[in-house]
């Protein structure tokens, strides 16, 4: 199986790998885009401990897995996400006010607007591998040529839902690329204990599938083989390992200290998406400690706006009762009418 | 023309996928062998293999395809062979199925239909015989029907079909073949969420549905009973309104159901009563149900099953009360 790497620790990249059509314009927006989300992934987590946001799931260190494969994407391509592609979220256009209201603990925060063509988050994990199938399913069905990407951790390629979405994407052929993002850490397991497997891609083999690992923080590589994949999905599904690592928790609820070593997260520090690509793009004079400044001025403003959208953002709670259903059944709007005549929503949840 | 109700479901089934191009059958198979009961045979001949997938042996991965497929704007109808093996997928329809709508405020939606054969008394294999409306009726988002006859059985499919709200369609194999009905060719809808009363009468009320009704009805007729006999149809969304209105008339209630007494349907109705026509009552509520404990082998079921003598004592207590 290939194991692809194009941009290089140093910033340096394999000319025989490049993937055609890419320009040096479109590495450069994908570091604005990788730098944006690690600003967001930044205001979520100071949000969330000053108990503005609730329990969040941090992206950091796999900036260049979601922003390679989302720029990879073509217009009409759908993504389903586990509950970390914040990333994929904001290159696909998702207002970053919405994704601020998922985690401020608001439904309303999966209104996706349809342009964004992706799935909300999914907590449960690999079960929204089946969705991102039956998706793909329907494309074939419809003739369309949209192909499907759908995101999972190293942890949930152990789930059943994993193997059986790819043994149906296999026997159906179906317009699926499957991105494994493994971060290293489901939780407090290592990926050594996550499976015997050498590689999470070859799990696809046994389905049939092509399958290829790829650096996970190599933002070029990552383009490349999802833009491959794209390519070849009306022929049928892919497997694509990305190889990162989580650098920070796995939520804001989960203190890694107790189960990893200061010693192993230090030593993919030097692999960092970012400052690799930040390397590249400095070498072609593309990058200055100027632009940075600029950059980052302009994103922390388009974060803060942001911000001040999702609070000022008012919560219905008649809302909860009216989607329930198509209508509001009876028995439902009788609950409802009990609420309202009697206040139950301006009493308190006592401690 | 004259019916029982495996043919009556594939004719809504026919009829609404001539009607749509969107409605999807797959499952396993139910293609090539028209599935285990020949609920889709003729289907796959006429629609082809495009509409009519056999899909590989995974249960969640067909709920949840089905679930992806209506996102997607298709409208399936995974079935999964037995309502026993469709805990594999019970977190696609918890998970998933029931919550997409409101957790994206209508912006998903799952117009899906999932047809699984529940109930016993046909002397099958451990774990082909369960109940299991109570679960998928306890979350709230999914609707969940159990037709007792032919007219219903299409009525309520075509209409689930119309909806785009995810639908658990629970058919007791028992009644698969159990009896012909007179119902019209062509389409009709059978609403949801709306009791049917099969019989009318003042002096008791009796609310059941799937296998029951006909065990009711024959112990009403037997003992020339003057009873309310309601046919629940629809097990979520309850309709609160017809039972509360029945007892309310009689003032003496006996549910019936298939399905284990601890924690069922029946407590459901029996709360509902309670609290909206306690003092309209002349006796306390009594329930029956299939012993708590989980489905015997079919040898057993016979002793499980409640059967015509269980419910005419639970009569003699209501009336005697």
């Amino acid at each position: 199986m290939d194991n692809i790497q194009v941009l290089d620790e140093n910033g340096s990249v394999d000319a025989s790998l490049f993937p055609e059509g890419l320009d040096d314009g479109k590495i450069l927006e994908m570091y604005r885009y990788m730098s944006l989300a690690r600003a967001l992934d930044n205001k979520i987590l100071s949000l969330q401990r000053q108990g503005r946001a609730v329990t969040y799931g941090p992206m950091l260190g796999e900036e260049a897995t979601q922003i390679g494969s989302a720029m990879a994407m073509r217009e009409n391509d759908i993504f389903v996400p586990n509950f970390r592609q914040h990333g994929v979220f904001l290159l696909r256009g998702m207002p970053i006010e919405l994704i601020l209201l998922y985690w401020k603990g608001y439904e309303e925060g999966c209104m996706i607007p349809e342009k964004v063509r992706g799935f909300p988050y999914i907590v449960p994990v690999a079960s929204q591998m089946p969705h991102a199938m039956g998706i793909a399913f329907a494309q074939k069905y419809k003739k369309s040529d949209v192909a499907v990407i759908g995101y999972v951790g190293d942890g949930g390629t152990s789930e059943g839902d994993f193997y059986e979405t790819l043994n149906f994407a296999g026997a159906f052929k179906l317009p699926l690329v499957t991105i494994i993002e493994n971060n290293q850490w489901a939780i407090s397991m290592p990926r050594a204990r996550q499976s015997a497997a050498e590689t999470l891609a070859q799990k696809g083999i046994a389905a049939g599938i092509k399958c290829v690992q790829v650096d996970g923080n190599d933002v070029i590589g990552v383009y490349k083989v999802v833009k491959e994949a794209i390519a070849n999905a009306k022929d049928g599904p892919t497997v694509i390992e990305c190889v990162t690592y989580r650098m920070s928790m796995h939520t804001t609820a989960d203190d890694p200290t107790k189960y990893r070593s200061q010693a192993e997260v230090d030593a993919w520090k030097p692999r960092d998406p970012i400052d690799r690509a930040r390397r590249y793009l400095s070498g072609k004079a593309l990058w200055s400690p100027d632009f940075e400044a600029k950059m980052q001025e302009e994103q922390a403003k388009v974060i803060d706006e942001a911000v001040a959208k999702a609070e000022a953002w008012k919560p219905d709670p008649k809302s909860i009762f009216e989607h329930v259903y198509s209508y509001m059944p009876e028995v439902l709007k009788e609950e409802y009418d009990e609420a309202v005549a009697n206040d139950f929503w301006q009493g308190e949840v006592s401690s | 023309m004259k019916v029982n109700m495996v043919s009556a479901i594939n004719s809504a089934l026919n009829l609404t996928m001539q009607e749509s191009e969107d409605v999807v059958l797959l499952g396993e198979d139910i293609a090539r062998d028209g599935g285990v009961f020949r609920v889709t045979e003729g289907l796959l001949n006429k629609y082809g293999e495009r509409r009519v997938i056999d899909t590989p042996l995974a249960e969640s991965g067909i709920l949840g395809a089905g679930i992806g497929m209506a996102m997607a704007g298709l409208h399936p109808v995974p079935e999964i062979q037995f309502a026993g093996f469709m805990f594999m997928g019970f977190g696609q329809l918890i998970n998933h199925a029931a919550r997409y709508r409101s957790r994206t405020r209508s912006t998903y939606k799952v117009p899906m239909v999932v047809r699984t054969p529940i109930s016993g008394g046909v002397r099958t294999l451990e774990h082909h015989s369960d109940s299991p409306e109570a679960f998928y009726s306890h979350v709230g988002g999914l609707h969940v029907v159990v037709p007792s006859n032919p007219y219903d059985a299409k009525g309520m499919m075509i209409k689930s079909l119309h909806m785009q709200d995810p639908v658990v369609f629970l058919e007791p194999t028992k009644l698969y073949r159990l009896f012909k009905q007179e119902i019209p060719d062509e389409m009709y809808e059978v609403e949801l969420g709306k009791a049917n009363l099969v019989k009318e009468g003042t002096d008791l009320s009796i609310i059941t549905y799937g296998t029951m009704v006909n065990q009711v009805t024959t112990v009403v007729e037997k003992r020339n009973l003057n009873a309310d006999v309601l046919d629940l149809r629809t097990i979520n969304p309850l309709d609160e309104s017809a039972i509360i209105q029945s007892a309310k008339k009689t003032g003496k209630v006996l549910i019936v159901h298939e399905a284990p007494l601890g924690f069922g349907i029946g407590a459901e109705v029996a709360a509902r009563i309670a609290e909206k026509a306690i003092f309209n009552l002349s006796a306390p509520i009594i329930r029956v149900g299939s012993d708590s404990f989980p489905y015997p082998f079919p040898g057993y079921e016979n002793y499980y099953i409640p059967n015509t003598l269980k419910i005419s004592k639970a009569i003699d207590r209501l009336l005697g009360a």
